[in-house]
Parts: C-alpha cells; sequence; structure tokens
C-alpha cells in the first residue's frame, strides 16, 4: 500500500480527477496549498505597492492505492497534469503503515478497495 | 428651461452612471475568481475612454445634425454644446445623459467574451465600436435618423442599447471563440451574492435610464418609472414559476438574471404603454428568454454570460411587444396592434433588423481591424492561470501570502506584468 501525494496546477485539477475517475481510481482527498517549484514569479502592484509573489497557488492529492495500483495512478497523474512548462508540480510516493477504513473496520488492502456505493445510505 | 426637468435629468445621469459598476458586479460574480477583477474592468474602464470619445466625437456622430444615417460633425468636441436650452434641459446635460447609455452598451458586450478576450484589444474595441456602431445606431432612432422617420418606438434603447450590444456580443464570441474549457469543464460562478447586488443596482438605476429618457420630470416620466418597477417584478415572478415548475427550487443566478431580463424587455416599452400592459409585458418577455439561456448553453456558442439571451432576445422581445401594447391613451404616442394599429408591430421588427444586421457587420469589422494589430484573445496558458495576473498584475482575493515587496532600485520594479524571474527547475536551493 503506498500514499500518493500530488501537487498539481488549480487549472488541471478539473482534468487530473476526470482522468483518475477514468482509471477506476475513486479515493481521494485534495487540500488547496501554496508553494514554490521555481516557477516564474509573477510582479503584481498595488497602487504604490510592488511584490512580487514567490507562492503559487497548487491543489495536493493524496491517494492511498494497493501496490499494483501505484504505476497507473502516477501515469495518469502525469499525463494529465502536465502543461510543459516549470511549476506543473510533483508526485511523492510514501510506504503505508496501516490503513482502516472507519466504516467498517476493514484494514489495509481491504480498506482501499473501493465498493460500490449504496444509494440507500443517503 | 424648467428647473424641475433639470433636477431630475441631473439624478437620471448618476443613476444611468451607476449601471456600468453594478453591471461590473452582475457579471463579475458569474466568472471564476481567477478573473473577477479583469471581468469587473471590463465594464469599469468604460466610464474612461468611452466618456472620452464620446464627449470629443461620439455625441456629434449621434446627435448632430446630419442624415438619415448619422449625425456630423457639427458638435465634435463638444463645440455648440452649452447651456443653452435643449427642450427644457441644458443642452450639455444631455449630451451627459447619452453619454451614460454609450457607456453602458459597450459593457454589456464585454459578457460574451470574458475569461479569454485580452484588455488591450478589448480597450481599442470599444473605442472604435461607440464611434463606428454605437453613434450611428443611437442617430437612426433618437437623433432624427431613418427609424425615426419610419416611426419605430424605442423609448429608452431596446434596439440602440440592446438588440445592438447583444448583436455584437453574438460577433465577438464568434469570432473569439470559446475559452479552452468551455463544454468540458464546468465553470461556475465564483460569487453569486455580488451577482445579486449588481442585479439590485441595475434595477436602482433603471429607473434613470427608463424614466430618464422622457428627458424632464413629466408625467410621462412617472409611468416609465413605474413601468419599470412592474415590468421586471411580473418578470421575476414568471421566471419564480418556471424555475418551480422545471426544478422544484428557486435559483438566486435565476431571480438576478431575471431583473434584468425584465428591465431589458421594458426598455424600449416603457413610456409608451399602460402599467396593466407592463405587467402583461414583462411577465411574456419572461419565457424566450428563460428558453434561450438553456438552448445556447447546449451549443457551441460560448456567450459567456449569455448577453445575446437576456438583452439580445430580451430586447427584441421587448421592441416587439411595444409595438403590441403601446397606447395613445397613457402616452399621447402612437397605438400599437391591441390599439387596432398592427403596422407598428412590422416597423418594430424592422427597427430590430436593421439594428441587428449593421452591429454584427460593423463589429465583424472593427474585430478584424484591431486583430491587425493586437491579438484579441489570451493564450491557452495566460487562461488558465486567469486574466487578473496576467492582465492587470493583481489578484481578486489574496492573503499576500509569499508577496516579497519589490524596491524601485529592483530592475523588476517597473514590469507590471507577466515573466519576472525564471529559474530553471530545481535550480534554486
Amino acid at each position: 500500500m503506498k500514499l500518493i501525494v500530488a501537487i498539481v496546477r488549480p487549472e488541471q485539477l478539473s482534468d487530473v480527477l476526470g482522468a483518475l475517475f477514468r482509471a477506476e481510481v475513486r479515493g481521494l482527498t485534495i487540500s488547496r496549498v501554496q508553494g514554490h517549484g521555481g516557477e516564474i514569479e509573477q510582479v503584481e502592484n498595488y497602487r504604490g505597492t510592488t511584490v512580487k509573489m514567490a507562492l503559487s497557488e497548487k491543489v495536493r492529492i493524496e491517494i492511498a492505492v494497493s501496490n499494483h495500483f501505484v504505476q497507473p495512478t502516477v501515469d495518469v497523474i502525469i499525463a494529465s497534469a502536465r502543461t510543459g512548462d516549470v511549476g506543473d508540480g510533483k508526485i511523492l510516493v510514501l510506504p503505508i503503515e496501516k490503513i482502516y477504513r472507519i466504516r467498517t473496520g476493514e484494514q489495509d488492502q481491504d480498506a482501499v478497495t473501493p465498493v460500490p456505493a449504496v444509494a440507500a445510505a443517503v | 428651461m424648467n428647473n424641475g426637468d433639470i433636477g431630475w435629468m441631473l439624478v437620471s445621469t448618476a443613476l444611468v452612471l451607476l449601471m456600468t459598476p453594478a453591471l461590473g458586479f452582475f457579471y463579475g460574480g458569474m466568472v471564476r475568481s481567477k478573473n473577477a477583477l479583469n471581468t469587473m474592468m471590463m465594464s469599469f474602464i468604460a466610464l474612461g475612454p468611452v466618456a472620452v470619445v464620446w464627449a470629443l466625437l461620439g455625441y456629434s456622430l449621434a446627435f448632430a445634425p446630419g442624415s438619415p444615417v448619422v449625425g456630423s460633425f457639427a458638435f465634435a468636441g463638444l463645440q455648440g454644446v452649452g447651456l443653452q436650452a435643449r427642450d427644457t434641459i441644458p443642452h450639455l446635460l444631455f449630451m451627459g445623459f447619452q453619454g451614460t447609455f454609450a457607456i453602458i452598451t459597450v459593457a454589456l458586450i464585454s459578457g460574451a467574451v470574458v475569461e479569454r478576450m485580452r484588455f488591450g484589444a478589448y480597450l481599442a474595441f470599444i473605442v472604435l465600436w461607440v464611434l463606428g456602431v454605437y453613434a450611428p445606431v443611437a442617430h437612426w432612432v433618437w437623433g432624427g435618423g431613418f427609424l425615426a422617420s419610419a416611426g419605430a418606438l424605442d423609448f429608452a434603447g431596446g434596439a440602440v442599447v440592446h438588440v445592438n450590444a447583444a448583436a455584437a456580443a453574438l460577433v465577438a464570441a464568434l469570432v473569439i471563440g470559446q475559452r479552452k474549457d468551455y463544454a468540458r469543464h464546468a465553470m461556475l460562478p465564483h460569487n453569486v451574492p455580488f451577482t445579486l447586488l449588481g442585479a439590485g443596482l441595475l434595477w436602482f438605476g433603471w429607473f434613470g435610464f427608463n424614466a430618464g429618457s422622457a428627458l424632464g420630470a413629466t408625467p410621462i416620466a412617472a409611468l416609465a418609472f413605474i413601468n419599470t418597477m412592474l415590468a421586471p417584478a411580473a418578470t421575476l415572478t414568471t421566471w419564480m414559476v418556471i424555475d418551480l415548475v422545471r426544478g422544484g427550487r428557486v435559483t438566486a443566478v435565476g431571480a438576478a438574471t431575471a431583473i434584468v431580463v425584465g428591465l431589458v424587455v421594458v426598455t424600449p416599452a416603457a413610456g409608451y404603454i399602460g402599467p396593466a400592459s407592463a405587467l402583461a409585458l414583462g411577465a411574456l418577455g419572461a419565457v424566450p428568454s428563460y428558453f434561450a439561456l438553456i438552448l445556447r448553453a447546449r451549443t457551441k456558442l460560448d456567450d459567456s454570460l449569455d448577453v445575446v439571451a437576456a438583452h439580445g432576445v430580451g430586447g427584441a422581445t421587448g421592441a416587439i411587444l411595444t409595438g403590441v401594447f403601446a397606447d395613445a391613451a397613457w402616452s399621447g404616442g402612437p397605438n400599437g396592434l391591441l390599439g387596432g394599429n398592427p403596422g407598428q408591430v412590422l416597423i418594430q421588427i424592422y427597427s430590430v433588423l436593421a439594428v441587428l444586421a449593421y452591429s454584427a457587420t460593423g463589429t465583424f469589422v472593427i474585430l478584424k481591424l484591431v486583430a491587425l494589430v493586437l491579438p484579441l484573445r489570451a493564450a491557452g496558458r495566460v487562461e488558465g492561470v486567469g486574466l487578473d495576473v496576467t492582465d492587470h498584475g493583481e489578484e481578486a482575493y489574496t492573503a499576500g501570502d509569499g508577496a516579497i515587496l519589490v524596491s524601485p532600485d529592483d530592475p523588476i520594479y517597473s514590469q507590471s506584468s507577466v515573466a519576472a524571474i525564471a529559474f530553471p527547475e530545481g535550480g534554486r536551493s
């Protein structure tokens, strides 16, 4: 089991999500973050104040996957998040010690294997 | 001259001027947050250059005595436009009142091209458009041109303002093309409260637009004023019912849109119809625009903020219904279809088609001329980042995290847009 952490451009997020869902990757969490990845620093003016913005808006995607899903997930993110310019982001793959699914108490592999959502749960 | 008339027209001019910032909020709320400033600026900036060229030349082309097609240079540079009476108000005040209409009309067009048209090209376009398209069309209807002679009724600008802006919007959306993610990604309004605020302020300003078009503090101004209250009320009610029947819920963006559509529909009719007719006209006017909005979203036409459905369809509906409901007993003017004058409907249709044809053609030519000098649309990457940062060097919503102060002796100080310092990937510890 691995935790895939991807930092991508916000404007690529819709593409990345679409590609992940098509690749059957269904469990993920996103957060809006700011970071510096060596991209062009935008110069902004507010009346007499000139600033360069050292942090760019990014989206951080976290996905816990079973081992055989790691490479397909990474491939899909790279293909959908890439624009070719500096600032496209990074993908980190980290080991996971333990996973629990809160609803059932299932662990590890079982906990990251998607089950069909039951409509009656709504 | 009449001091009451002067007083009302001073207030009306300020009211109509407020509509352009209001439109900025109406439009600004409907785009994504990365384009909020750019979209609002497309409206706000019209208050500058458009008003200047209007005073220098536009007013003369529209209102100086000339041919049936266009005015002349007689009032260029405001020569001869002073405090002498034009009817019951100073000529200068009439010029200013009409100028506020030119400003809002060009700002309306921006709704079709937001989130991808380059700001510089937009500035060139609006200056040329107000002279080349707006001024002649205003002359046709209000400056003694051929539509006035034909007997077309357009109290406050259903054809001159709304059909005119919508035809330009349609052509501009087609020439500039879709946003790169259009119909592929959802592009949702980032601030619906702004849109509601804008709709409310537009309604407020529209009392000056319609009742001010009586050009005096007269009973006809009172009629236009109350019709401007009643017709959008009926449109909003109808819209609400259609929303309820179709989806079971009344939407906020729908309500804001309904108010604007109702105001557009009553614009050509305001001083020509009775209040009961205004209610009927407002209610009927909701239907074509409501369904035009839904149909447009299923097409490839990226008229991003639906200028065509709201102002084109609404303006044309209003112009034609003016020919149906016009009532001599209320206005002292001509009767419409219901008053036994069916020919008025044909005259109204003629005026809509004339404005549509000329505005579409003129807009196409002006855009192609601008494109010879300035690229019209932003590059794909710029569209992704948003035009606030790239075209204005500002962000609408920033906490200022990571903003490093640049001192005046830094070489990048004078640079206000794009590429400051590019570090190679990983080249910075």
